[in-house]
């Protein structure tokens, strides 16, 4: 019953299974929203009792969110049903049956959708603004910087560039198999699956979805509970602007997730963490589903002594702090710099973070909030670790009721407490210092490989030692999270990081099956290819290799494996 | 225990020796490539008698499958590696002016390689061309199924190859668990799908990126073609292709035949000459055919013809040696569909034909089916093969010949679905083994003051010009020529 009404009424169900989510959000928030599996029990258990009358509330009172909050508080005890495995079996097939029909092939209909994306984000921004505000209390400017435009231009991009990126690519055939032409063809997977984070809750929903369409695909988006606003935005105007035969949003939190990860997907990409990554990869393995994991990573940022301090420290506060508040994947998780250079770079942070926030930066409208009270209590957690607690620089204020913590700096952490050994994802910035500038290296090799890594320095010798040395999703050298703007670098990580990568063109072949196509003609067949072999079709072979023109002669008798 | 020992003492050493860095200079990658060509021309008789104990492959067909594939690869990857190691610059937006942007391919680490018994040589080197090219440090698992072409491997590789960075370690299961539990940067498999299944999901554990290479049915489409020559050299490739490398046991063989009705009987007796021409016409006589790798298989080879409507339906061969484990050459026309010969993959000499009214009805007969890891098409109606190509999806598709694909560097060897992920041959098994890390160099100036907070909408106008890349709009708002309402 339910793909029926996600049809009909994608938006209603959206809101209702939004507002299920928004109130289990805080009792499953991890980083990135999973749970143990006795958690995850208990809350199947307490959907399962919810839901159903949240669909019917909702369908029925609809549309004010507000409204249909309070019925569904009101009436949570009479529900009885979830979106479970064989919702998402039927929509699967479903959306199967679109991709059978060759639909989402075409040329039109990718730059269709496309179109009416870009549409979308145009009509729809203040909405979208207001609903990152209230799930982030992200600021307008931030959030049409890093979600709105930069979704796009990676539409723009795609719309103009999709043509030449649909086109073969034509290879040399190899002299080996003369006469012959060859070409690779892009063909779409099929069906795809993206679930999305909560920290860039649109960009991140709908990045992947952009390379999934550009590539032909029909898509499953599911995006984070833990930013329920955005979530049933997204629900909404996808169903109003998108082709809903082909794309769909399903909401809701661990069970939901659960009953789409027992599918069998042609594709699934997922942004998030490490943990929920590896349970992804486990039930993709199940159907020997390909998989792209943008996960996160202790993002370290060097800092030389030769800089122009006043544009490094602004670099980094507006990538550490103007991000989401610390709550980015790329974003700087913490400083390495040399002993005698650390307080004054302490020094020149305190001083831009104060003209760009103000002496109380608690009440900075330009600041985003801590996601959800569970975040709140993690990050709280580690400043208040014995172990660091005296080492707080500068900031260390918070304010529990409205989820905010100032840009807090450490110096000097030592590397065995938690905050050192875990992703940090809010406004903590620990400051370690090495005696000479090179040992950063070594420092940041002996972790777990970043998303990114970021060095300002001036010297060319250290650019091409951190280069050749730093192993890490992408490397940017003085600045902060810009290299994710530029679409012709493929955006991914490696090892803990991640798998995979996308933006521009990579988006398009994630999302893209390289299909290898030989064409050959039916002449120019040589007798050594097939048996009875003979010993002097061994010595012709083996005469043919060992000469220099090797590959000509072989070209000459046609000799290839058969 | 002693296993766990040495797959533990093997894994700490690899590690020790990538950290040593000396796995990614050009040199190192250059002589251990010089090293496997050199072994190749060391040992080519004991590769012929390891393939021909393992498989009773002939020597030609040896030449032909395993060494002379590799040497190719070697060669060919040998005059590249160099080119394919330099960062790759790519164009910056002016906007990020001045700035620089590179991918810089680098090498993962500590890779496994899972090799397969059907050409246990080149399934093992081909892969370890690849990881060795970009850098990485290696454990290669051939197949316990292919005894002396593994024990000639863990043998020889150390002599010839740096053994502090390529290692061979031998055995079945228990071994490949072992390994698994290890944390690895790449995993490079060739095998079964159920095998790949267990592989992936240890995998997981490590987020260990995967690359699967895996088989399925592959098809053979045979459109009617105009000239009756033609028929015949159709015929001929298919007999060479689908008994010649490994008797069938290939994840890229014709696993079956789709023709129309009246084409059939032609192609059968045109399959027949061939069949005599090149191996003979007795089971106890036969020539220039492997075996069946072993018993195991050669039973289930049997059970699939033992299906009373499946052996009613065969129109050639079907006789069986079980103490040389030989099956002959074997035609089956229209066994049921249903049966199991046509719903898992064969891999062994038996070559069901399907026979269709029309042969636009094949697309429709393989969308129906798992995606297989090569499509084969004999056509010369254009629109037909322009059909094949987008309206049916495989690993690859090869018009009028079969399998010589493998041989084409240029072209990418990999599955799609239950035939598998990822890509590997020439520049494509670089790429499998590299990490491609972006790197964006910038300068401290110019500095744009609208990118940084407190925000106004000055700084909003900017934004959205930015990304609008209008620099005439900015320029004008710079100059205070243009209104700031955001």
């Amino acid at each position: 019953m339910l793909p029926t009404l996600f049809n009909e009424n994608k938006c209603r169900v959206g809101v209702g299974v939004g507002i299920q989510n928004q109130k289990f959000s805080i009792s499953i928030a991890g980083v990135g929203g999973s749970s143990t599996p006795v958690q995850k029990k208990a809350e199947e258990s307490n959907t399962t009792t919810l839901t159903p009358s949240l669909l019917s509330s909702s369908v029925a009172f609809l549309t004010l969110l507000e409204v249909v909050r309070t019925t569904a508080s009101i009436m949570g005890s009479e529900a009885q049903k979830v979106f479970d495995a064989k919702d998402a079996s039927s929509m699967l097939m479903e959306l199967r049956g679109t991709f059978e029909t060759g639909k989402t092939k075409s040329y039109e209909w990718r730059v269709s959708q496309l179109k009416s994306m870009l549409k979308m984000t145009e009509d729809c921004e203040k909405e979208i603004v207001d609903a990152l505000h209230s799930d982030l209390s992200k600021s307008e400017l931030e959030s049409f910087v890093y979600e709105i435009a930069m979704l796009r231009s990676s539409l723009t991009l795609t719309l103009k560039e999709l043509n030449r990126w649909m086109m073969s690519e034509k290879v040399k055939s190899t002299i080996t198999t003369f006469p012959s032409s060859a070409e690779i063809v892009s063909e779409p997977l099929g069906v795809v699956l993206v679930i999305s984070a909560w920290n860039y809750p649109f960009l991140l929903s709908l990045d992947p979805v952009v390379g999934a369409i550009a590539a032909g695909n029909a898509v499953v988006l599911k995006p984070s509970e833990i930013a329920p606003a955005t979530s049933s935005v997204l629900a909404k105007v996808l169903g109003e602007y998108m082709d809903s035969s082909a794309i769909k949003v399903v909401e809701g939190a661990v069970p939901e997730t659960s009953a789409l990860l027992e599918q069998k997907w042609d594709k699934i990409c997922y942004t998030g963490n490490g943990r929920v990554g590896r349970i992804i990869l486990a039930a993709a393995a199940k159907h020997l589903t390909p998989v792209l994991l943008e996960l996160g990573g202790k993002c370290p940022v060097v800092v030389d002594s030769d800089i122009n301090i006043k544009v490094t420290t602004r670099r980094i506060i507006v990538g550490k702090w103007g991000c989401n508040n610390g709550q980015a994947c790329i974003a700087p998780d913490h400083i390495i710099t040399t002993k005698d250079y650390a307080p004054k770079l302490v020094d020149a942070l305190k001083l831009e973070l104060e003209k760009f926030y103000g002496k109380d930066p608690l009440n900075s409208e330009d600041l985003s909030r801590v996601v959800n009270s569970n975040h709140f209590s993690r990050l709280t957690k580690l400043l208040d670790d014995d172990k660091v607690s005296g080492k707080i620089v500068h900031g260390g204020q918070r304010d529990k009721t409205n989820l905010r913590i100032a840009p807090t700096i450490l110096l000097d952490v030592p590397e065995d407490s938690r905050i050192m050994s875990e992703e940090i994802f809010g406004p903590l910035l620990p400051i370690l210092t090495v005696d000479k500038i090179e040992d950063s290296f070594h420092m940041i090799n002996s972790k777990e490989k970043p998303l990114a890594a970021y060095l300002f320095t001036n010297k060319k010798k250290l650019k091409e030692q951190f280069v050749r040395n730093v192993c890490a999703g992408g490397l940017l050298i003085n600045d902060i999270a810009l290299h994710l703007a530029v679409p012709t670098l493929p955006f991914g990580g490696v090892g803990e990081s991640g798998m995979g990568s996308y933006h521009g063109k990579f988006s398009f072949d994630a999302f893209s099956h390289k299909k290898a196509v030989l064409y050959r003609s039916f002449a120019g067949d040589a007798p050594a290819r097939y048996p009875p072999y003979s010993p002097g079709k061994l010595r012709l072979l083996k005469a043919l290799l060992s000469g220099s023109i090797f590959g000509i002669i072989r070209a000459l008798l046609g000799w290839s494996k058969a | 225990m002693e296993a766990v020992a040495e797959v533990g003492g093997s894994y700490a050493e690899l590690s020790q020796t990538f950290r040593s860095r000396r796995t990614r200079s050009v040199a190192w990658r250059k002589a251990q490539l010089q090293a496997i060509l050199k072994l190749l021309h060391d040992h080519e008789v004991q590769i012929f008698d390891a393939l021909h104990q393992d498989l009773r492959k002939h020597p030609v067909e040896s030449f032909r499958d395993e060494i002379g594939v590799v040497l190719k690869s070697a060669n060919y990857s040998l005059s590249c590696v160099e080119k394919w190691m330099a960062p790759k610059k790519v164009p910056i937006p002016l906007l990020f002016f001045p700035s620089k942007g590179e991918v810089f391919p680098e090498p993962f680490g500590l890779v496994l390689i899972f090799s397969s018994w059907n050409f246990p040589i080149s399934l093992s080197l081909e892969p370890l061309i690849g990881a060795i090219s970009a850098g990485n440090t290696v454990i290669l698992k051939p197949s316990d199924l292919a005894p002396a072409c593994s024990s000639f491997l863990a043998k020889t590789i150390p002599l010839y190859l740096d053994s502090n960075a390529v290692k061979v370690i031998e055995g079945g299961m228990d071994i490949a668990e072992k390994l698994l539990q290890q944390k690895w940067d790449k995993i490079f498999f060739t095998g079964s799908p159920q095998v790949g299944r267990i592989v992936m999901s240890a995998a997981a554990k490590h987020l260990t990126p995967v690359t699967l290479e895996l088989g399925g049915k592959c098809p053979t489409i045979l459109d009617s073609l105009p000239n009756p020559s033609d028929i015949k050299v159709a015929a001929k490739r298919i007999a060479g292709g689908k008994w010649g490398p490994c008797n069938g046991q290939a994840c890229i063989g014709i696993d079956y035949v789709l023709v129309e009705d009246r084409i059939a009987s032609a192609l059968i007796e045109s399959l027949k000459k061939n069949i005599n021409r090149f191996y003979g016409e007795n089971v106890n006589n036969l020539e220039n055919l492997s075996r069946i790798v072993n018993k195991q298989h050669f039973d289930r080879l049997r059970n699939l013809l033992d299906d009373p409507s499946v052996a009613a339906s065969i129109v050639h061969g079907g006789s069986l040696d079980e103490k040389n484990l030989m099956i002959e050459p074997t035609i089956l026309l229209n066994p049921p569909l249903d049966a199991e010969i046509m719903t898992e993959e064969i891999f062994g000499p038996l070559l069901p034909i399907i026979t269709l009214n029309n042969i636009q009805e094949s697309i429709e007969f393989l969308n129906s089916r798992p995606k297989p890891l090569a499509i084969y098409a004999f056509t010369k109606d254009e629109t037909f093969k322009k059909q094949i190509l987008t309206e049916t999806s495989s690993g690859s598709v090869i018009f009028n010949d079969v399998m010589v694909q493998f041989v084409c560097d240029t072209l990418p060897f990999g599955g799609v679905g239950q035939s598998g992920f990822g890509r590997y041959h020439g520049k494509y098994s670089f790429d499998t083994f590299s990490h491609e890390k972006a790197v964006l160099q910038r300068s401290f100036f110019p500095e744009l003051e609208p990118r940084y907070p407190p925000w106004n909408d000055f700084k909003m106008q900017f934004i959205r010009l930015a990304y609008r890349f209008d620099y005439f709009g900015l320029l004008l708002l710079l100059s205070g020529l243009k209104r700031t309402f955001a």
